[in-house]
């Protein structure tokens, strides 16, 4: 149903707007170019679709399409972003007249951004975009799905399965010259099921995806073990008992619960709260915040994930930054504003949810690295605790670094075994000492299976986590069984 | 507007074998500014629009929306629609409302500021205003997460193949400041805000800023506890949550797929005889008021929750039907079609005020901040993140920061035993402070 994919971005704005790179640059250079720091033109064609079945069937399918353009003008520490949803010359230089009232109100700092040149990545070309492929075997998967969750249990009362597939088109020009595009498939499977036994009821969700093609899902029995999943935590979670309260030992299994890092010290490390001094990590740099077995990277060039990116959406090409080395603080995410405030480069983590937003520094796939120990022995080492393996969200004040993250699937350790399932219950920490109580780290890292988006200052991104199954001294569970 | 473009999709909708159709029809311009350590920071203008279209193929239907509204889009977007609409599956209890029920005349609600608007220069001065207010109230406010003013004002259409058509409009306006207290190499932010349709009636910038660096000042010196079981006081911002987690747990499509934990409830007691909770979309000049839903039908005062007893759910056409209920015309218009939203929403006020619900607490636990999404609501099981003030002989005695609370919503909601006279419609969900006998607060 599109013939995006064939295409490249450049032509794609020139065939369907009229808008070359060449426009694009003569509206900033009669805008913006000399007035102000830096400046850039976005330009973003986005469609999406999404088909849901419930009760058996697929009762809804919807289709969107959105497209518009950002123009962004930059003079110090100040930002002046317009956008529109007609792409037109007339709008483009309307837009750029607005954004460009931020840098008539005072001087500008006289440092000029210096273009990111790099060399955009091949992440995720596809033979076939997932939007593009059939809908009658997106509806005939569904269907398959259904009847195996169904069939896995019979306390299996619903089941609720969509597919979200996506693609956007983007291209951004740069005050000094430079003009990058990129084409962005993505694509998510998703299944809920929901139990009954009596009158007691329970939810389970499972899925993934990634920037892949819609046969990802039939590929490695993908989707029967999405649907064998949501079955499996439903029905469990029948017999849970009450989560425990307080402070204990807690072993979080690997992928998903790589939601720590992301909570507990991703937000705290991206470049605008640093400069600003108002992360509870500002200043830190070069000193120890975890403890010596843990090394956190942030990197946005992994093939087909969820959160990588050939280029970040201000055009720098994304890369693998490490955050924690050892355990002492290494490097920040930045974009470019705040890369060029601070002195740093910027590391390719410029992000935006669409056209309608400024970039903000934002994480792509933030994963801790393997460490020695077999996951096994790290559950037996636990006399008494809680081993989590599955979560639902998280949260984090980042100025005074208490997080959040809820366990949808969690058990208790008795005598290092893993004994009875236990209700949702939250996790609570602080960010900087989060990561000192880690006391081993599994060999078994994995990210997770391509579900996840963030959420900051009201812009929604997907991004990835990961993590090995890691044991972590003293944290505070937030359960009822006092 | 251009409510004919609306009336034309549709239009081709039918021509392209659509049986019936809707659509909603949204432009708006948007105007935000932040002003940050006393310099501007952001100014961001922006115009929107965006067509959403449902189409039905006998029983059977699709969504699509756009925001290119030229003419090749637009055919091309309900060409995709209508083909979509034929792949779905058929459903008895799909389709629009019956067109009778269709609201005759639009009530003017007052939703539309007619004042003129103001320069950008007036309108950063207003948020550094906040701002400077906030950073003058104490040396300890040290820093800043910055001042944001922001407006918008938009028009909504709402037609159908039958041919109905009919619209509004409305502007909105914000403040809201964000500074951060730090003493001993702690920091803490906290924010306060104010909200309006009118700009005359948004809140005085100084005192907003005031209130914000109360907020973050008394945060300082905060503590962990140790775990424990007491009654719990939740302040009218958190209160507030509770009562939009009930309202998504009645809401149609939470029920029908059984994944509510309200699920045959309907007319029974829920919570304490103290509770009564009320949606009101006629409110003038309110937050949340519409005069007509996301499907053209009235909207009105719905009681939720009648002295502890559930009185009504939150329905649309198409859940109504499938539950066998008439909507309460709720239905809200997203992305992805049509769902269920509240208006006005509030927890009615009680007789106790705030200060005597403290004070009637020997050892408990004020909650002024609630992070992180444990409330699951098919069970109704409640763990959420907390900061708030520790509660010693009826008197706030100091912070408190990482712990949780924790219970059921059922046996919340039964165990409420004060509720304030502090009700202020300050936001589109709204409630006053609120008192629950014992709750689980885990800490160290």
């Amino acid at each position: 149903m599109t013939d995006l994919a064939s295409t490249r971005p450049e032509s794609f704005f020139s065939d369907r707007f009229n808008i070359t790179a060449g426009l694009m640059e003569r509206v900033l250079g009669g805008n913006l170019v000399g007035k102000v720091d830096d400046a850039d033109i976005y330009l973003e064609y986005r469609i999406n679709e999404e088909l849901l079945l419930e009760e058996g069937t697929v009762k809804k399918a919807s289709r969107h399409v959105s497209q518009g353009a950002g123009v962004r003008a930059q003079s110090g520490t100040r930002t002046g972003y317009a956008h529109t949803d007609e792409i037109s010359i007339k709008n483009l230089d309307e837009a750029a007249r607005q954004a460009r009232a931020i840098a008539d109100r005072s001087s500008t700092s006289g440092v000029v951004a210096l273009a990111s040149r790099g060399r955009p990545h091949d992440l995720y070309s596809l033979a076939e975009p997932p939007i593009a492929a059939d809908l009658a075997r997106k509806l005939d998967l569904l269907k398959r799905i259904d009847a195996e969750t169904r069939a896995a249990d019979p306390r299996i009362k619903q089941v609720i399965a969509s597919i979200a597939s996506e693609e956007v088109v983007m291209l951004i020009a740069t005050a000094s010259g430079w003009t990058v595009g990129d084409i962005r498939p993505l694509t998510r499977l998703n299944v809920t099921a929901i139990a009954e036994d009596g009158a007691r009821r329970e939810i389970g969700s499972y899925g993934g995806g990634g920037r892949v093609t819609f046969d990802f899902f039939l590929e490695e029995g993908r989707w029967r073990r999405f649907a064998g999943e949501a079955a499996r935590q439903a029905v469990l979670k029948l017999r849970a008992v009450d989560a425990p309260a307080g402070t204990m030992t807690v072993v979080l299994g690997p992928g998903w619960p790589g939601i720590l890092l992301h909570e507990a010290i991703g937000h705290g490390l991206e470049g605008d709260f640093n400069r600003k001094g108002t992360s509870a990590f500002s200043g830190r740099l070069g000193q120890r915040v975890a403890s010596e077995l843990v090394t956190v990277v942030d990197d946005g060039t992994i093939p087909n994930r969820r959160g990588s990116l050939n280029v970040d959406d201000e055009g720098t090409p994304t890369g693998r930054t490490v955050l924690i080395e050892n355990g002492i603080l290494t490097g920040y995410m930045q974009d470019r504003l705040n890369a060029r405030l601070m002195g740093m480069k910027p590391t390719g983590n410029g992000r935006r949810e669409s056209y309608a937003h400024a970039p903000m520094p934002r994480m792509t796939n933030t994963f801790m690295l393997a460490g020695p120990d077999d996951p096994a022995d790290i559950l037996r080492s636990v006399k008494n605790g809680l081993y989590a393996v599955t979560f639902g969200g998280g949260q984090v004040d980042i100025t005074n670094g208490k997080y959040v993250f809820s366990a949808s699937e969690a058990y208790l350790i008795e005598d290092g075994r893993v004994t009875a399932p236990v209700k949702g219950a939250t996790l609570i920490g602080n960010g900087p000492d989060a990561l000192t109580h880690v006391s081993r780290v599994g060999r078994d890292l994995q990210l997770d299976e391509g579900v996840g988006t963030c959420g900051k200052d009201g812009q929604s991104v997907p991004v990835g986590v990961g993590l090995p199954t890691i044991r972590v001294d003293g944290m505070t569970v937030g359960g009822t069984a006092v | 507007m251009n409510e004919d473009l609306l009336v034309d999709v549709l239009a081709r909708a039918v021509q392209r074998g659509a049986t019936a159709a809707d659509g909603f029809l949204v432009e708006e311009r948007r105007f935000a500014t932040s002003v940050r350590m006393g310099e501007i920071e952001t100014l961001h203008h922006s115009s929107e629009q965006r067509l959403s279209l449902r189409v039905f193929a006998g029983r059977a239907s699709a969504a699509a929306s756009t925001s290119d509204l030229s003419r090749e889009s637009l055919d091309r977007v309900v060409d995709e629609a209508t083909a979509l609409a034929k792949i779905t599956a058929e459903d008895p209890h799909a389709g629009l409302p019956e067109p009778g029920a269709l609201i005759a005349r639009v009530p003017d609600l007052d939703l539309e500021d007619a004042a003129a608007d103001i320069a950008p220069e007036e309108k950063i001065e207003i948020a550094r205003r906040a701002e400077t207010a906030a950073r003058e109230t104490d040396p300890r406010i040290t820093n800043s997460e910055g001042a944001e003013y922001s407006d918008r004002r938009a028009r909504y259409a709402y037609a159908t193949s039958h041919g109905f058509v009919k619209s509004y409009a409305t502007t909105g306006y914000s403040i809201a400041v964000s500074p951060i207290a730090s003493h001993d190499g702690e920091m803490q932010r906290d924010y306060w805000y104010s909200t309006a349709r009118k700009r005359a009636r948004l809140e005085d910038p100084v005192a907003v800023g005031r209130t914000a660096a109360a907020r973050a000042l008394r945060r300082l010196g905060a503590r962990k506890m140790k775990t424990v079981e007491v009654p719990v006081i939740f302040d009218p911002e958190t209160a507030a949550s509770l009562v939009r987690a009930i309202a998504g747990a009645a809401s149609g499509p939470s029920l029908y797929r059984r994944a509510s934990f309200l699920l045959d409830r309907r007319g029974t007691k829920i919570a304490s005889p103290s509770v009564t909770i009320i949606d009101d979309a006629l409110v003038p000049a309110g937050l949340g008021s519409r005069p007509f839903d996301g499907e053209g039908l009235e909207t009105g005062r719905t009681v939720l929750v009648g002295e502890g007893v559930l009185e009504s759910y939150l329905l649309d056409t198409y859940s109504a039907r499938k539950l066998g209920l008439t909507s309460t015309h709720h239905a809200a218009r997203d992305g992805s079609g049509v769902s269920v939203s509240t208006t006005n929403l509030m927890l009615l006020p009680g007789k106790a005020a705030p200060k005597d619900l403290i004070g009637s607490v020997k050892n408990g636990f004020y909650v002024t901040e609630l992070i992180g999404f444990g409330v699951n609501g098919v069970t109704g099981d409640y763990s959420r993140g907390a900061a708030g003030q520790w509660i010693e002989n009826g008197e706030l005695a100091y912070p408190v920061e990482e712990v949780t609370v924790a219970g059921n919503l059922l046996e919340m909601l039964s165990a409420i035993d004060g509720v304030g006279d502090d009700l202020v419609l300050r936001d589109r969900t709204v409630a006053p402070t609120v008192r629950i006998s014992r709750m689980v607060v885990a800490g160290t």
